[in-house]
Order: structure tokens, then sequence, then C-alpha cells
């Protein structure tokens, strides 16, 4: 009951904050210099390509968890991570993708981070495939978790890679060392709308998890009747 | 002392299967032999254009084959329960990791070794005089793919879907190893300075280390009951 409760407040604060951040984003925030409206994108697309790697940081903490500790729960927390952050990566490669259009003049094109995330994508989308094709549970979760820390680790070596082979991104502003280069009032719209989408992310892992208890819990009724 | 013997032990055991009907080898090699011949249509001919693709060519039917060539060994592993039998083999798992890996590691090479004259006498390579240095690419390149392989391989032996899914979670995982491979590649026949390889030699070992602890330190996870 407590988790439902957490994950009620979790849903009320996300939905204010994310009216908060499409406020501060579409208006309160000045249009950009050089790009116009289009910009606004950004308020969007950065937070969803944060929140996906910090679910999928979340996934690699859990399956060393669930290796090592052997409880369903941290299972169940990595597959509804993933699962999150699979879904905000399609849609920052979405955003991005609309984004790109007007600025770059092309929906896609193979730029280093572009291509990371698109096989970030390809690699947890194989991760709930997986997860559904196995159908002895634990040894889905087993797997799952092994793919869930070998493809986290193969992040950095996809990244430098990519970066390697190309690039054409505008190069990352925040997470740099040194100077920021962003306007306050932008600065302040995207760390709003980053909040918020934490929220999200959080709102929806409670859910997720809610959903997998009620989906064991079911699993082990029947299991009583069938005796 | 002992666990390398027991990981010879049964990549010996694989190799000598392999050599009593050389089903895999023959399949791989006719099948890297199809997809470089298949290649040149799909580029039209055109000699500038397939010289310029050449290498990631190579790479690709590499990469193909060794997928075959894994879902086929994973496949005699399966039929009359071998790998319940493996199992049973009082070693260590990372041996009888090693070992597979070791066997599976072999066979691609071998075939790769086979299809280089195929591919300097289909594309008009000279790759002769650089061999020792395309060696040097090929070698942590395939060491990689294979242990990467092995590992996800072992995963999917179980699904009713394995040749469907192995490509599935192999490719994405291992692009950078094969960008780096075709890059490497690259330096190499166009006679470039090696010094510009080397970065990528760089991350094929980062690669080559990162699957092989990752593989040995969850192995035993995946093969127990």
């Amino acid at each position: 009951m407590i988790l439902q409760r957490i994950e009620r407040v979790l849903g009320v604060c996300a939905a204010i904050g994310l009216l908060i951040g499409l406020y501060v984003g579409l208006i309160y925030a000045p249009p950009d210099a050089v790009q116009g409206e289009v910009q606004r994108m950004m308020y969007l697309h950065v937070p969803l390509i944060f929140i996906s790697y910090l679910a999928f940081l979340i996934v690699f903490v859990m399956s060393i968890l669930y290796l090592w500790r052997r409880s369903r729960q941290y299972d169940a927390i990595a597959h509804s991570s993933a699962e999150i952050g699979t879904l905000f990566t399609a849609l920052a490669i979405a955003t991005g993708s609309i984004w790109g259009r007007p600025t770059w003049g092309a929906w896609w094109t193979w730029d280093a981070r572009l291509t990371a995330t698109a096989i970030l994508l390809l690699i947890f989308l194989g991760y709930l495939m997986l997860r559904a094709l196995v159908e002895d549970e634990s040894r889905g979760a087993t797997f799952c978790s092994v793919l869930g820390i070998i493809g986290f680790l193969d992040i950095p070596i996809i990244h430098m890679s990519v970066v390697w082979w190309r690039t054409l991104h505008q190069p990352a502003s925040i997470l740099k060392p040194g100077q920021v280069m962003v306007a306050p009032d932008m600065l302040m719209a995207l760390l709003a709308n980053l909040a918020a989408f934490v929220l999200l992310y959080g709102y929806l892992l409670a859910k997720r998890l809610r959903l997998e208890g009620a989906r064991e819990e079911l699993f082990n009724l029947r299991i009583e009747l069938l005796r | 002392m002992i666990f390398a013997r027991r990981v010879l032990a049964i990549a010996w055991k694989d190799l000598i299967a392999e050599w009593r009907d050389r089903e895999s080898i023959t399949a791989m090699c006719f099948f890297a032999f199809l997809v470089l011949f298949l290649f040149s249509f799909a580029l039209n001919g055109d000699q500038a254009l397939i010289r310029g693709a050449s290498s990631g060519l190579l790479w690709l039917a590499f990469a193909f084959t060794g997928v075959l060539g894994l879902a086929r060994s994973v496949q005699s592993e399966l039929a009359n329960d071998c790998l319940d039998g493996l199992l049973l083999y009082p070693a260590e798992r990372e041996a009888i990791y090693l070992g597979k890996l070791l066997s599976n590691f072999s066979v691609i090479l071998l075939v790769e070794l086979i299809s280089f004259p195929l591919f300097a006498i289909l594309y008009n390579m000279d790759i002769w005089s650089q061999l020792p240095k395309l060696l040097l690419i090929t070698v942590p390149a395939t060491l990689g793919f294979a242990a990467a392989g092995t590992l996800l391989s072992t995963m999917t032996a179980g699904l009713r879907a394995r040749e469907a899914m192995l490509p599935f979670l192999l490719f994405p995982l291992t692009i950078p190893l094969i960008l780096a491979a075709v890059r490497g590649t690259e330096v190499v026949l166009r006679r470039e300075s090696f010094d510009l390889a080397v970065p990528w030699l760089k991350l094929m070992a980062a690669f080559d280390v990162l699957f092989l602890v990752g593989s040995l330190l969850t192995f035993e996870f995946l093969v127990e009951e």
C-alpha cells in the first residue's frame, strides 16, 4: 500500500512538473538566437535521452544485484527500467529527428551520437525480446541480467567507436568541464524539464513494479488453485 | 595447468567433431564466397566502388559467416543433449566457456583465412604483401566476435527463435568491433601508415577484454540448471 501511495504522489508531482516544464520550455524561455523556436525541442529531447541513460544505469546496477543476491525484486526493477529506458530512447530519437529536420535538413544523419543512441536502442530491444522469448522466468531473468550488464559496459566502447567514425552533432553543452554556455533562462527551463522527467520516470517505474507484483500474485494464486 | 588442459580438451573435442564431417567449415566457406560474390552485384560491378567498399564487404561477409558458424556450433551441442553431457564434465564452468570459445575462434579464423584468397581474386586486391598486418587486425577482431558470440549463443541455445535471436543480439553489441576491423583493414589495404590503425586496435583490445572478462564472470549463471 505504501508503494501505491508513493506512486500516487509521484504521479501528481510528475504531472505538475511536466506542466511547469511545458510552460517554461514553450513560453518562459527565450527562443534561440540562431535556431529560433525549433530549439525548444531541446527541452523535450535532452531530458528524454538523459532519463534513458539513467534507466539503463539502473538496469545495470539491478542486474548485478540480481546475479549476486538472486532476489526477484531486483530483476523486476531491471526489467521495468529497461522497458521505460527503451521507450524513452525511442522517443529521444524521434524528437531528435523532428529537431534535426529543420536544423540539419535531414531526418536522420549518421552522426556519432545519433548512431550510438540507435545502437543502444537496438541492444535493449534485443534485451526485451530475449525476455519475452525465454519461457522459464528465472532463466530469462538471468540471461537478461547478463545482457544488461554487458550491454551497459559496451556503451562507452560503442560511443568511442562511432565518435572516431564521424561526428557532426553539436558538442554537449552542459555535461562538459568548464563554463556552462547556455543562457540562464534556457538552462533553468531545461533543468525544470529534467526534474519533471525524473519524476515521470519514477512514476512509471513504480507503476510498472506494481504491475509486476500483481502478476506474480496472480501466478501464485493460480498455482495455489491448481493444488 | 589442469585448467588449460581441460580447456584444450573441450576445444579439441569440438574441432575433431568438426574435422570428421567438415560440415560447418564447408557451409561457412561457401557462404562467405557467396556473400562476397553477391556484393559485387549490389554495387553494379563498379570496380572503383567495390574497391572503396571492399573492407566493409569483407567484414560483413565474415560477420554473417561467423553467426552461421556459431549457430551450427550450438546446434551440434543441442542434438542428443550433448550440452547436458558437457555440463557434467568435471571442470570449472570457465573452462567450458574457454573451450567453446577456442573452438569457435579457430573455426571462424580458419574460414577467414580461406576467404582471403577468394577476396583477393574476386575484388582484385593485393593482400599478400600486407598479410601480417592484416592478421594483426583479423585475430583480435575474430577473438572478440567469438567471445561475444559464444556467450550469446549459449543464451539463445534453448530458444525456439534462436536463429533469429542470435544475430539480433550479437550484431548491435559487436558494431564497435566490426567498425574497428573495417577501418583497420581499410588502413592496411590502402597502404596507409599503420599508426592510423593503432586506435582501432586499442578499441578492439578493450572490446575483447570486456567480453572475455564479462563472459568468464557470468557464464556460470547461464548454464546453471
